[in-house]
Protein backbone atom coordinates (compact mmCIF):
# COMPACT_ATOMS: atom_id res chain seq x y z
CA UNK A 1 0.00 0.00 0.00
CA UNK A 2 0.97 3.63 -0.41
CA UNK A 3 0.83 5.72 2.75
CA UNK A 4 -0.85 9.15 2.71
CA UNK A 5 1.28 12.24 2.94
CA UNK A 6 1.64 13.36 6.57
CA UNK A 7 1.55 17.15 6.03
CA UNK A 8 -1.75 18.87 6.75
CA UNK A 9 -0.92 21.76 4.42
CA UNK A 10 -0.37 19.44 1.46
CA UNK A 11 -3.57 17.53 2.19
CA UNK A 12 -5.76 20.60 2.59
CA UNK A 13 -4.37 22.26 -0.53
CA UNK A 14 -4.80 19.07 -2.55
CA UNK A 15 -8.38 18.69 -1.34
CA UNK A 16 -9.12 22.11 -2.82
CA UNK A 17 -6.92 21.92 -5.93
CA UNK A 18 -7.47 18.38 -7.25
CA UNK A 19 -11.21 18.78 -8.03
CA UNK A 20 -10.44 22.06 -9.82
CA UNK A 21 -7.70 20.38 -11.89
CA UNK A 22 -10.01 17.49 -12.81
CA UNK A 23 -12.85 19.83 -13.71
CA UNK A 24 -10.50 21.87 -15.88
CA UNK A 25 -9.21 18.71 -17.60
CA UNK A 26 -12.74 17.59 -18.47
CA UNK A 27 -13.54 21.13 -19.64
CA UNK A 28 -10.48 21.11 -21.91
CA UNK A 29 -11.65 17.86 -23.55
CA UNK A 30 -15.32 18.74 -24.01
CA UNK A 31 -14.90 22.44 -24.81
CA UNK A 32 -12.10 21.90 -27.35
CA UNK A 33 -14.46 22.62 -30.23
CA UNK A 34 -14.88 26.21 -29.04
CA UNK A 35 -11.59 27.07 -27.33
CA UNK A 36 -7.97 25.88 -27.32
CA UNK A 37 -7.40 22.53 -25.71
CA UNK A 38 -8.12 18.98 -26.69
CA UNK A 39 -7.89 15.34 -25.75
CA UNK A 40 -4.11 15.34 -25.37
CA UNK A 41 -3.81 18.22 -22.88
CA UNK A 42 -6.96 17.24 -21.01
CA UNK A 43 -5.82 13.64 -20.76
CA UNK A 44 -2.39 14.60 -19.39
CA UNK A 45 -3.99 16.92 -16.81
CA UNK A 46 -6.45 14.24 -15.71
CA UNK A 47 -3.71 11.62 -15.42
CA UNK A 48 -1.54 13.99 -13.37
CA UNK A 49 -4.46 14.78 -11.04
CA UNK A 50 -4.98 11.03 -10.44
CA UNK A 51 -1.24 10.58 -9.73
CA UNK A 52 -1.41 13.49 -7.27
CA UNK A 53 -4.43 11.94 -5.56
CA UNK A 54 -2.63 8.64 -5.04
CA UNK A 55 0.55 10.32 -3.78
CA UNK A 56 -1.21 12.64 -1.30
CA UNK A 57 -4.04 10.51 0.02
CA UNK A 58 -2.39 7.08 -0.30
CA UNK A 59 -3.84 3.88 -1.66
CA UNK A 60 -4.77 0.41 -0.48
CA UNK A 61 -2.79 -1.05 -3.37
CA UNK A 62 0.94 -1.21 -3.96
CA UNK A 63 2.75 0.73 -6.66
CA UNK A 64 3.40 -2.48 -8.57
CA UNK A 65 -0.30 -3.36 -8.57
CA UNK A 66 -1.34 0.08 -9.88
CA UNK A 67 1.37 -0.19 -12.53
CA UNK A 68 0.10 -3.61 -13.68
CA UNK A 69 -3.51 -2.36 -13.88
CA UNK A 70 -2.42 0.70 -15.87
CA UNK A 71 -0.29 -1.53 -18.12
CA UNK A 72 -3.24 -3.81 -18.90
CA UNK A 73 -5.58 -0.92 -19.72
CA UNK A 74 -3.00 0.84 -21.89
CA UNK A 75 -4.85 0.27 -25.15
CA UNK A 76 -8.29 1.33 -23.88
CA UNK A 77 -8.28 4.84 -25.34
CA UNK A 78 -6.88 3.59 -28.63
CA UNK A 79 -9.75 1.08 -28.78
CA UNK A 80 -12.28 3.90 -28.27
CA UNK A 81 -10.67 5.92 -31.09
CA UNK A 82 -10.31 2.98 -33.47
CA UNK A 83 -13.71 1.61 -32.48
CA UNK A 84 -15.42 4.81 -33.65
CA UNK A 85 -13.56 4.48 -36.94
CA UNK A 86 -14.59 0.84 -37.22
CA UNK A 87 -18.24 1.72 -36.53
CA UNK A 88 -18.08 4.10 -39.49
CA UNK A 89 -16.87 1.22 -41.71
CA UNK A 90 -19.56 -1.14 -40.37
CA UNK A 91 -22.25 1.40 -41.22
CA UNK A 92 -21.04 1.71 -44.78
CA UNK A 93 -18.73 4.74 -44.75
CA UNK A 94 -14.99 5.23 -44.88
CA UNK A 95 -12.73 4.71 -41.87
CA UNK A 96 -13.19 7.66 -39.44
CA UNK A 97 -15.81 9.33 -41.65
CA UNK A 98 -18.11 10.32 -38.79
CA UNK A 99 -20.96 11.24 -41.15
CA UNK A 100 -21.54 7.51 -41.68
CA UNK A 101 -22.52 6.99 -38.01
CA UNK A 102 -26.17 5.92 -37.80
CA UNK A 103 -27.55 8.18 -35.08
CA UNK A 104 -31.26 8.92 -35.60
CA UNK A 105 -32.36 12.52 -35.69
CA UNK A 106 -28.98 14.11 -36.39
CA UNK A 107 -27.77 15.94 -39.47
CA UNK A 108 -24.34 15.17 -40.92
CA UNK A 109 -22.55 18.17 -39.28
CA UNK A 110 -23.90 17.18 -35.85
CA UNK A 111 -22.69 13.61 -36.38
CA UNK A 112 -19.24 14.94 -37.24
CA UNK A 113 -19.23 17.10 -34.09
CA UNK A 114 -20.22 14.05 -32.03
CA UNK A 115 -17.49 11.98 -33.67
CA UNK A 116 -14.93 14.66 -32.78
CA UNK A 117 -16.04 14.54 -29.12
CA UNK A 118 -15.84 10.73 -29.07
CA UNK A 119 -12.35 10.60 -30.52
CA UNK A 120 -11.19 13.36 -28.14
CA UNK A 121 -12.35 11.18 -25.23
CA UNK A 122 -10.39 8.26 -26.72
CA UNK A 123 -7.19 10.32 -26.98
CA UNK A 124 -7.74 11.63 -23.43
CA UNK A 125 -8.14 8.14 -21.92
CA UNK A 126 -5.07 6.86 -23.79
CA UNK A 127 -2.82 9.73 -22.68
CA UNK A 128 -4.04 9.67 -19.06
CA UNK A 129 -3.47 5.91 -18.73
CA UNK A 130 -0.02 6.17 -20.34
CA UNK A 131 0.98 8.99 -17.96
CA UNK A 132 -0.07 6.91 -14.93
CA UNK A 133 1.62 3.81 -16.34
CA UNK A 134 4.97 5.54 -17.01
CA UNK A 135 4.87 7.30 -13.61
CA UNK A 136 4.37 4.12 -11.63
CA UNK A 137 6.89 2.18 -13.74
CA UNK A 138 9.52 4.82 -12.96
CA UNK A 139 8.68 5.30 -9.28
CA UNK A 140 11.11 3.64 -6.85
CA UNK A 141 10.60 0.16 -5.46
CA UNK A 142 8.36 -0.39 -2.46
CA UNK A 143 9.75 0.35 0.99
CA UNK A 144 9.91 -2.34 3.67
CA UNK A 145 6.48 -1.51 5.09
CA UNK A 146 4.97 -1.11 1.63
CA UNK A 147 5.40 -4.78 0.75
CA UNK A 148 3.08 -6.06 3.51
CA UNK A 149 -0.20 -5.41 1.74
CA UNK B 1 5.78 45.81 -30.03
CA UNK B 2 6.52 42.36 -31.37
CA UNK B 3 10.23 42.56 -30.69
CA UNK B 4 9.88 43.96 -27.17
CA UNK B 5 8.30 40.70 -26.02
CA UNK B 6 9.91 38.19 -28.36
CA UNK B 7 13.55 39.26 -27.93
CA UNK B 8 13.65 39.04 -24.09
CA UNK B 9 11.88 35.67 -24.28
CA UNK B 10 14.41 34.39 -26.84
CA UNK B 11 17.31 35.62 -24.67
CA UNK B 12 15.79 33.85 -21.66
CA UNK B 13 15.42 30.67 -23.75
CA UNK B 14 19.08 30.73 -24.76
CA UNK B 15 20.19 31.48 -21.16
CA UNK B 16 18.11 28.67 -19.62
CA UNK B 17 19.21 26.21 -22.33
CA UNK B 18 22.87 27.04 -21.67
CA UNK B 19 22.27 26.91 -17.91
CA UNK B 20 20.74 23.46 -18.09
CA UNK B 21 23.90 22.20 -19.83
CA UNK B 22 26.49 23.97 -17.67
CA UNK B 23 24.99 23.40 -14.20
CA UNK B 24 26.90 20.64 -12.41
CA UNK B 25 23.97 19.40 -10.32
CA UNK B 26 21.56 17.24 -12.32
CA UNK B 27 18.48 18.04 -10.20
CA UNK B 28 19.12 21.75 -10.65
CA UNK B 29 19.54 21.10 -14.35
CA UNK B 30 16.10 19.45 -14.49
CA UNK B 31 14.46 22.49 -12.89
CA UNK B 32 16.25 24.89 -15.24
CA UNK B 33 14.99 22.75 -18.15
CA UNK B 34 11.47 23.07 -16.75
CA UNK B 35 11.81 26.88 -16.68
CA UNK B 36 13.05 26.65 -20.29
CA UNK B 37 9.79 24.88 -21.18
CA UNK B 38 7.84 27.60 -19.36
CA UNK B 39 9.46 30.37 -21.41
CA UNK B 40 8.89 28.33 -24.57
CA UNK B 41 5.19 28.05 -23.65
CA UNK B 42 5.04 31.83 -23.20
CA UNK B 43 6.64 32.27 -26.62
CA UNK B 44 4.10 29.94 -28.26
CA UNK B 45 1.22 31.78 -26.59
CA UNK B 46 2.67 35.08 -27.79
CA UNK B 47 2.90 33.70 -31.35
CA UNK B 48 -0.82 32.80 -31.20
CA UNK B 49 -0.35 29.01 -31.02
CA UNK B 50 -2.30 28.60 -27.79
CA UNK B 51 -2.82 24.84 -28.26
CA UNK B 52 0.93 24.28 -28.52
CA UNK B 53 1.48 26.55 -25.52
CA UNK B 54 -0.99 24.49 -23.46
CA UNK B 55 0.76 21.25 -24.38
CA UNK B 56 4.20 22.69 -23.69
CA UNK B 57 3.06 23.99 -20.29
CA UNK B 58 1.43 20.73 -19.21
CA UNK B 59 3.86 18.21 -20.70
CA UNK B 60 7.13 20.18 -20.76
CA UNK B 61 6.86 21.93 -17.40
CA UNK B 62 4.81 19.35 -15.50
CA UNK B 63 4.99 15.78 -16.70
CA UNK B 64 8.47 15.54 -18.21
CA UNK B 65 9.99 17.28 -15.17
CA UNK B 66 8.37 14.67 -12.91
CA UNK B 67 9.62 11.85 -15.15
CA UNK B 68 13.17 13.24 -15.23
CA UNK B 69 13.19 13.66 -11.42
CA UNK B 70 11.96 10.09 -10.93
CA UNK B 71 14.67 8.84 -13.28
CA UNK B 72 17.27 10.75 -11.22
CA UNK B 73 15.96 9.17 -8.01
CA UNK B 74 16.30 5.74 -9.64
CA UNK B 75 19.76 6.24 -11.12
CA UNK B 76 21.39 8.78 -8.77
CA UNK B 77 22.30 12.35 -9.59
CA UNK B 78 26.07 12.01 -9.13
CA UNK B 79 27.93 13.18 -12.23
CA UNK B 80 31.45 13.24 -10.76
CA UNK B 81 32.33 10.27 -12.97
CA UNK B 82 31.26 12.10 -16.13
CA UNK B 83 34.19 13.19 -18.25
CA UNK B 84 34.05 16.40 -20.21
CA UNK B 85 35.95 16.60 -23.45
CA UNK B 86 37.56 19.82 -24.57
CA UNK B 87 35.80 20.86 -27.74
CA UNK B 88 38.16 21.48 -30.65
CA UNK B 89 38.12 24.34 -33.13
CA UNK B 90 36.58 21.92 -35.67
CA UNK B 91 33.32 21.97 -33.68
CA UNK B 92 33.26 25.77 -33.71
CA UNK B 93 33.84 25.92 -37.47
CA UNK B 94 31.20 23.23 -38.09
CA UNK B 95 28.56 24.95 -35.94
CA UNK B 96 29.16 28.37 -37.50
CA UNK B 97 28.96 26.81 -40.97
CA UNK B 98 25.73 25.02 -40.08
CA UNK B 99 24.21 28.25 -38.74
CA UNK B 100 25.24 30.05 -41.93
CA UNK B 101 23.53 27.39 -44.07
CA UNK B 102 20.33 27.61 -41.97
CA UNK B 103 20.18 31.42 -42.19
CA UNK B 104 20.90 31.21 -45.93
CA UNK B 105 18.04 28.70 -46.39
CA UNK B 106 15.64 30.78 -44.29
CA UNK B 107 16.04 33.71 -46.72
CA UNK B 108 13.69 31.96 -49.16
CA UNK B 109 10.90 31.31 -46.65
CA UNK B 110 7.83 33.55 -46.97
CA UNK B 111 7.08 36.01 -44.17
CA UNK B 112 4.89 34.70 -41.35
CA UNK B 113 1.29 35.64 -42.10
CA UNK B 114 1.91 36.40 -45.79
CA UNK B 115 -1.49 35.74 -47.47
CA UNK B 116 0.17 34.70 -50.76
CA UNK B 117 2.40 32.03 -49.22
CA UNK B 118 1.72 28.37 -50.14
CA UNK B 119 0.66 27.58 -46.56
CA UNK B 120 -2.18 30.11 -46.83
CA UNK B 121 -3.33 29.41 -50.40
CA UNK B 122 -3.32 25.64 -50.78
CA UNK B 123 -5.98 23.96 -48.63
CA UNK B 124 -6.28 25.98 -45.41
CA UNK B 125 -8.83 28.47 -46.90
CA UNK B 126 -11.17 25.51 -47.53
CA UNK B 127 -10.82 24.38 -43.90
CA UNK B 128 -11.39 27.91 -42.59
CA UNK B 129 -14.49 28.43 -44.75
CA UNK B 130 -16.16 25.05 -44.33
CA UNK B 131 -15.28 23.94 -40.79
CA UNK B 132 -18.31 25.52 -39.14
CA UNK B 133 -20.69 24.40 -41.90
CA UNK B 134 -19.44 20.82 -42.18
CA UNK B 135 -18.50 19.93 -38.60
CA UNK B 136 -20.22 22.54 -36.38
CA UNK B 137 -16.80 23.25 -34.87
CA UNK B 138 -15.78 26.92 -34.65
CA UNK B 139 -12.26 25.99 -33.50
CA UNK B 140 -10.63 25.03 -36.80
CA UNK B 141 -7.59 23.51 -35.08
CA UNK B 142 -9.78 20.88 -33.44
CA UNK B 143 -11.77 20.12 -36.58
CA UNK B 144 -8.58 19.68 -38.65
CA UNK B 145 -6.93 17.50 -35.99
CA UNK B 146 -9.93 15.33 -35.21
CA UNK B 147 -11.94 15.23 -38.45
CA UNK B 148 -10.10 16.28 -41.60
CA UNK B 149 -6.80 14.80 -40.44
CA UNK B 150 -8.04 12.25 -37.91
CA UNK B 151 -5.85 9.47 -39.32
CA UNK B 152 -2.74 11.46 -38.29
CA UNK B 153 -4.13 11.85 -34.79
CA UNK B 154 -4.89 8.13 -34.61
CA UNK B 155 -1.27 7.30 -35.43
CA UNK B 156 -0.03 9.90 -32.91
CA UNK B 157 -2.17 8.24 -30.26
CA UNK B 158 -0.61 4.92 -31.30
CA UNK B 159 2.85 6.44 -30.76
CA UNK B 160 1.90 7.45 -27.19
CA UNK B 161 0.44 4.00 -26.58
CA UNK B 162 3.68 2.40 -27.81
CA UNK B 163 5.74 4.66 -25.52
CA UNK B 164 3.67 3.58 -22.50
CA UNK B 165 3.87 -0.12 -23.37
CA UNK B 166 7.63 0.03 -24.02
CA UNK B 167 8.35 1.85 -20.73
CA UNK B 168 6.25 -0.61 -18.75
CA UNK B 169 7.91 -3.61 -20.40
CA UNK B 170 11.48 -2.29 -19.97
CA UNK B 171 11.01 -1.34 -16.29
CA UNK B 172 8.87 -4.33 -15.36
CA UNK B 173 9.08 -5.48 -11.75
CA UNK B 174 9.05 -9.10 -10.69
CA UNK B 175 5.53 -10.11 -9.63
CA UNK B 176 5.29 -10.77 -5.88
Amino acid sequence: MIFPHDSTIVKTLSRILIPVIQLYAVYLIFHAQYSPGGGFVGGVLFGVSLILTVLVFGSRYSRGFIERVAFRSDGLGLMVFGGIGLLCILWGGEFLNYAALQIPGLENPSKRALGIVGTQIGVGIDVAVVAISIFFSLSPQENEEDTHV
Amino acid sequence: MYLTVAIPLLILLVLTAAGAIFVKDLIGSVFILSSYSFFLALLWAWQGAVDVAFTEAVVGVGLSTIFLLLTLFLTGSDISQTRYYRSSWMVLVGLVGLGFIMVFGAQDLPRVGNPASPANTHISPAYLRQSLKETQTPNVVTSVLMDYRSMDTLIETTVIFTAGIATSLLLRRKPE
